[in-house]
């Protein structure tokens, strides 16, 4: 069973629940400034988090520490939960953040929602 | 040229300390950075540092006062004999002064929320430079080279 909630305007685009996966497609810039949106929706699925989510970032253009800030603090919530949080479709500039923090290795990160869902 | 007209090369930004205009100051590095020739990689690397130097003043500078003031000057570096081409910027704030020899990134074996920006600034700038200044608040003087 799909459940899906469209957002229009805001940086979370998409969350769509099927089975015990919840897939987050977020766009945009993700800042100081649009961060705290991001971090609302992740601490919500955190407090009761599906055995895998995963966040579709294949249309974020940039992001900095605040963005990589939100992403531990939802990777450290799961795991304590024993559940997984996967990344997708992430691109160059805003990889290069996670190998400039050292982070690429402790997140897991994947070209497509389905190479995700099935790792 | 540039001698005939020494502001061509020189834009000042003045922003509330408000995360709302980190986007603007980003597109305006984005051109900047065009101009003076750097490549895509560089470009983006530039742009982060000043994203990240500017959230450390709204964070930690005013302590999320959004009615204070960011002074953000880019200039353009023109090849000459003691420098390259490249690309300056001096952040100036007016809010809490800090000893530079206290601004230093965070040990990146701790994995934990928060505390990279400066990490990622000296990482990616080829010259970084905290000073307090007398009339108060700091200035942080930032070189990318092409």
């Amino acid at each position: 069973m799909t459940d899906q909630k469209n957002n229009s305007n805001n940086i979370v685009k998409n969350i769509i629940r099927r089975d015990d996966v919840v897939i987050l497609q977020i766009v945009g810039e993700i800042d100081m400034h649009s961060s705290t949106e991001l971090r609302g929706e992740l601490l919500e699925i955190s407090q009761n988090p599906p055995a895998q989510t995963i966040i579709n970032m294949s249309e974020v253009d940039f992001m900095d520490s605040s963005g990589v800030a939100v992403l531990i603090e939802a990777l450290q919530l799961h795991r304590r939960n024993s559940s997984q949080l996967k990344l997708v479709g992430i691109n160059q500039r805003v990889r290069s953040i996670f190998e400039i923090s050292r982070l690429d290795t402790i997140f897991e990160i994947y070209d497509s929602e389905d190479e995700a869902i099935s790792a | 040229m540039d001698q005939q007209h020494p502001s061509k090369n020189l834009i000042e930004l003045k922003i509330n300390a408000d995360p709302f205009y980190l986007c603007i100051v980003r597109k305006a590095v984005q051109r900047m950075a065009e101009l003076v020739g750097m490549n895509e990689q560089d470009s983006d690397s530039l742009i982060l540092a000043v994203d990240e130097a500017l959230t450390n003043v709204i964070q930690h500078g005013y302590g999320g006062a959004c009615d204070q003031q960011i002074i953000i000057k880019l200039r353009q570096i023109t090849p000459g004999q003691k420098e390259p081409t490249g690309l300056e910027v001096i952040i100036r704030d007016f809010g809490q002064q800090v000893d530079p020899k206290t601004i230093n990134g965070r040990d990146l074996d701790n994995i934990r929320p928060g505390g990279l920006g400066t990490h990622i600034i000296r990482s990616v700038m080829d010259k970084v430079e905290y000073t307090p200044q007398p009339q108060g608040g700091m200035q942080l003087h930032m070189i990318k080279y092409v």
